[in-house]
């Protein structure tokens, strides 16, 4: 069944009063925008023909397996790969010292190499590599590898790491084995805290978990004649990956080619520069053919870059009336063996937490140390998840003190909208009451907190999270995203992005975008994307930045590309360009025969003014604390969101079931509401995970002790709670059509939820992650 | 190479068209149909069988291709994520995976959507417990499985529905 454009005619026809005479372009309801469109590769991915980086195999590859070291903390006094070349198969093998260069995601702190030149510092780094012509021969290379090594103290426990002068896991380190330290006070906390009419004290752990997104870490790299080096990867951030390629192996950055393929989830699993990347690059140019390199699960879980173990002293100091008075933390994060995102994570750790409640004051000291363990880094909600647990427990606590009902506290302590918090940064729209206010309606709080049965509790939290950094990793002045949209006079409208889709929905947000500004059918939109020679740059998909960034560039090509259509057709029409309207293939004026095609329109545009093409950038805002270390955590826009979980406990086993989440977020506005739905449902049910049982255990020597999807459990559909979303819609000045971020501050507020539920439940505080049933029994236990 | 023993013929009948490989017989099912028969739809996601992505159907049933080897499946009708849709026009639970939003990264999802296929077959209207059992072996880290299970259910429905020229979708389509 085809429509009057030729396409399948599952696109309803604008309704009449959507477009009556008169009404302004900026008036008129949107058309592509808040619909529940298909994304522009659903049916790519449900047909299995989208190739992710493993489909791609290329003539004469070869395979690479990398050695990992089997100690925590050792020198390499020697390497010898006589009896790995002897093997059949064995084309070529690396070692550090062939790719010397330190990298590292944050330019300060660059302290990996792509294999270990000196010593391994954690149990699974990567210490050499072989290129086989199939992968079982690599396999069995490996083992033909000798090395000897000195071993050397391993620092597993974070709090012995802090201690510990005589051991240095990084030589260069300033101070003993820390990463970095943030001590940071806005306004008298002491005296804030000393005139508290109710202060609640509590330590608290967050044990550290993995992302374990399902495809695991894959690169491919063909090293061509022409010395052009390309590199297909599964990461979440090309235009990075780009720039260490070629400084780490000494490459003009116009002879390197990275492409993102379909990408099989990520969650800041996937946003640092790893070792495979720059090894089978290294292993191309060394033998001239492409090269794969496919971790295994195990490998995932050694690469990590998972949410860091914390230890958390919090104080919260609440008036007579209830308002935040003070908030006191102090933080040991566990940060493994590399410095990865870890300068900003224990900015984070402190920073990201002012709202969306006004502080009276607040003071945080963070401290990032190194172990002998895999390097931790950005997890869905970097940084902030961990302190949040803890903060929005404490409040709790506190609030009860003065008998104040959990929700009511949080409300009282609304920071409102257009205001600065108390470390500086500019808080935009804001919800987070109307969020308060939907979670409590639906949940039935007001008529059932305090009257459910022993056993059974409600709980609440809320939080806040950026919509991107405002600022770019590595100072600069370019703009953080671009595009680029060509019209073609078949009315096919191609947009080139640099934005990483790592399943969000970033390759679909373009094309809703644009054909909201140019009028034309999102059907006829095709994008282009995460190619470093085809796409302007984008920084990639962290820090929740997607569609705000790249959706503010598309709005801006899109308009002026709106203008030139306009101005073609309004002149044809003898009307004003601002009388022309256009809206879903159709472009239309005021009268009622002034309708033509969208194609139409482009021609007439092209005759005029000739090829049609124009790009759009998102440029960085100048924002922020004038302080040291005030511009992390800045961002454009922040999200808000509200839960309330339910939960049931058995007292006899401490077992406990959330018997549903309602989850009520602030996306600004929702482009697609199905997309939006789908990261509030994600990010609740990761979080929920979190909660229930998911952790990096490590044995005293620092191994994994389950490396693997069987012993490091993640939910089933038969495990996962009833979760029900809520999208509230706050238009924020300054994000695409009001959109600010939902992939990330949704996960925030279900942990601390489910600990005030189980308190309301049974009247035990669990403090320490994961909430395994028997941690809760022992305290049940410890109550009677 | 460690002396590898010789290939072995193994005939395979995959999405209705007949294969003759030689493979060793170590060969999986899933390294066959990715590798030789370049059928990359099925995914390897820990090559052990805990999560479920390698999901295919062997004489209707899901199997984990992963822990299957490929001279096991002699003879047998195996149907992959490619041999889905049917005729140019995708499968219901296709279409409904797509509409519901239960398809963002996707890699999990060709696994799950052969073990949906597989629960209508037997149980053309599954309730949402049913549902969640069905799918409990594969494992999706991105939706938190909601979408899934309401993609499911519209499937079932759509099913139910005669045939018709016009499918009744509420979203745009694009061509790949």
């Amino acid at each position: 069944m085809k429509g009057e454009n030729g396409h399948p005619a599952d696109v309803p026809a604008a309704q009449d009063q959507d477009r009556s005479a008169g009404d302004s372009r900026v008036e008129s309801s949107p058309a592509v925008i808040g619909r529940r469109l298909r994304k522009v590769d659903g049916l790519q991915k449900a047909t299995g023909q989208a190739r992710y980086t493993d489909d791609l195999r290329l003539p004469r590859m070869l395979h690479c397996k990398i050695l990992r070291s089997l100690h925590a903390h050792a020198r390499i006094k020697r390497i010898d790969f006589t009896r790995c070349l002897a093997h059949p198969g064995v084309l070529e093998v690396l070692q550090g010292s062939e790719m010397p260069a330190r990298y590292g995601i944050i330019p300060w702190t660059q302290d990996e190499q792509a294999l270990a030149a000196d010593k391994a510092r954690f149990i699974g780094d990567e210490i050499a590599a072989v290129a086989a012509v199939d992968e079982l021969a690599a396999e069995e290379a490996l083992e033909l590898i000798d090395v000897d090594w000195e071993l050397l103290p391993a620092l597993i426990d974070p709090e012995q790491a802090l201690r510990e002068q005589a051991v240095k896991i990084h030589d260069g380190s300033k101070q003993g084995n820390i990463s970095k330290r943030v001590q940071l006070e806005f306004g008298p906390v002491d005296e804030a805290i000393a005139r508290s009419a109710a202060v609640a004290e509590e330590s608290f752990h967050y044990a550290g978990s993995t992302h374990a997104a399902i495809e695991p870490h894959c690169a491919l790299a063909h090293y061509d004649a022409g010395g052009n080096l390309t590199v297909w990867s599964s990461t979440q951030i090309p235009h990075y990956v780009h720039r260490e390629l070629s400084r780490v192996l000494g490459l003009d950055p116009t002879r390197v080619r990275v492409i993102q393929p379909f990408l099989g989830g990520a969650f800041g699993g996937k946003s640092d520069p790893f070792a495979l990347e720059l090894v089978v690059a290294k292993l191309s140019i060394k033998t001239g053919r492409p090269v794969k390199c496919l971790y295994t699960r195990e490998e995932v879980f050694w690469s990590h870059r998972g949410r860091h173990p914390m230890q958390m002293h919090f104080k919260v100091g609440l008036s007579k009336g209830g308002k935040i008075e003070a908030v006191d933390s102090k933080i040991l994060i566990d940060g493994g063996a590399y410095s990865s995102y870890g300068l900003v994570t224990a900015y984070y750790a402190g920073q990201l937490l002012t709202g969306p409640y006004h502080f009276g004051s607040y003071r945080f000291d963070s401290t990032r140390v190194f172990t002998n363990k895999p390097p931790c880094g950005p997890k869905r909600g970097h940084g902030s998840v961990q302190p949040r647990f803890a903060f929005e427990v404490a409040l709790d606590m506190a609030a009860e003190k003065l008998g104040l009902d959990p929700i009511e506290v949080r409300r009282r302590n609304f920071i409102g909208e257009q205001v600065k918090t108390i470390n500086g940064q500019t808080i935009t729209s804001n919800g987070f009451l109307h969020c308060l206010e939907v979670v409590e309606k639906a949940s039935g709080w007001k008529e059932r907190k305090g009257k459910l049965p022993v056993g059974q509790g409600l709980g609440v939290a809320g939080s806040m999270y950026i919509t991107g950094t405002a600022y770019p990793i590595y100072p600069n002045e370019m703009p953080q995203s671009g595009i680029q949209v060509k019209l073609d006079r078949s009315g096919k409208v191609t947009i080139y992005s640099g934005a990483s889709d790592i399943g969000q929905g970033t390759n679909s947000v373009p094309a809703y975008l644009l054909a909201e500004e140019l009028g034309c059918d999102p059907r006829d939109c095709v994008v282009v994307v995460s190619d470093t020679d085809l796409t302007p740059v984008d920084l990639g998909a962290y820090s929740s930045r997607g569609t705000f960034m790249v959706g503010t560039a598309c709005v801006e090509a899109g308009r002026k590309l709106w203008a030139l259509l306009a101005q073609a057709v309004g002149e044809k029409w003898g009307i004003a360009p601002d009388a022309v309207d256009g809206r879903l293939g159709t472009v239309f004026g005021p009268a009622a025969d002034q309708r033509m095609s969208f194609r139409e329109a482009v021609q007439l545009a092209e005759a005029k003014f000739g090829t049609l093409c124009a790009a759009g950038s998102y440029r960085t805002q100048k924002l922020g604390g004038d302080y040291r270390g005030g511009t992390i955590g800045a961002s454009p826009a922040y999200s808000f969101t509200a839960h309330v979980v339910e939960v049931e406990v058995d007292r006899e086993t401490g077992i406990w079931r959330v018997e549903r989440v309602w989850a009520a977020h602030d996306c600004g506005r929702a482009l697609n509401p199905t997309l939006v739905e789908g990261q509030i449902e994600g990010s609740v049910y990761m979080g929920w995970a979190e909660a229930a049982m998911e952790e990096m255990a490590y044995l005293p020597s620092g191994l994994h002790r389950g490396p693997s999807l069987l012993d490091y459990r993640i939910p089933t559909s038969l495990d996962t709670p009833e979760i029900e979303s809520f999208i509230v819609e706050s238009v924020d000045p300054n994000g695409p059509h009001g959109a600010k971020e939902a992939g990330e501050g949704p996960l925030h507020p279900v942990i601390p939820a489910i600990a005030n539920a189980i308190y309301d439940a049974v009247g035990v505080r669990l403090t320490e992650l994961p909430f395994h049933p028997g941690r809760l029994l022992r305290l049940l236990r410890a109550k009677h | 190479m460690r002396e590898r023993p010789a290939k072995v013929v193994v005939r395979l009948e995959v999405n209705g068209d007949r294969h003759q490989l030689a493979v060793e017989p170590r060969t999986t099912l899933l390294e066959a149909l990715r590798y030789e028969l370049g059928l990359t739809g099925s995914k390897q996601g820990c090559d052990k069988g805990d999560c479920g992505a390698c999901t295919v159907l062997v004489d209707g049933r899901p199997v984990l291709s992963c822990l299957t080897l490929a001279i096991e499946a002699e003879g047998r009708r195996i149907t992959t994520i490619e041999g889905l849709a049917k005729g140019g026009k995708v499968h219901p639970v296709q279409d409904a995976f797509d509409l519901s939003g239960a398809l963002q990264c996707g890699f999990c999802q060709p696994g799950m959507m052969l073990s949906a296929a597989a629960l209508l077959e037997r149980t053309p209207k599954p309730t949402r417990r049913e549902i969640k059992e069905a799918l409990s072996g594969n494992l999706c880290r991105c939706t938190g499985y909601k979408q899934i299970i309401d993609a499911v259910e519209l499937a079932s429905a759509q099913r139910a529905l005669p045939e018709r020229d016009e499918r009744p979708t509420t979203g745009a389509s694009r061509e790949g």
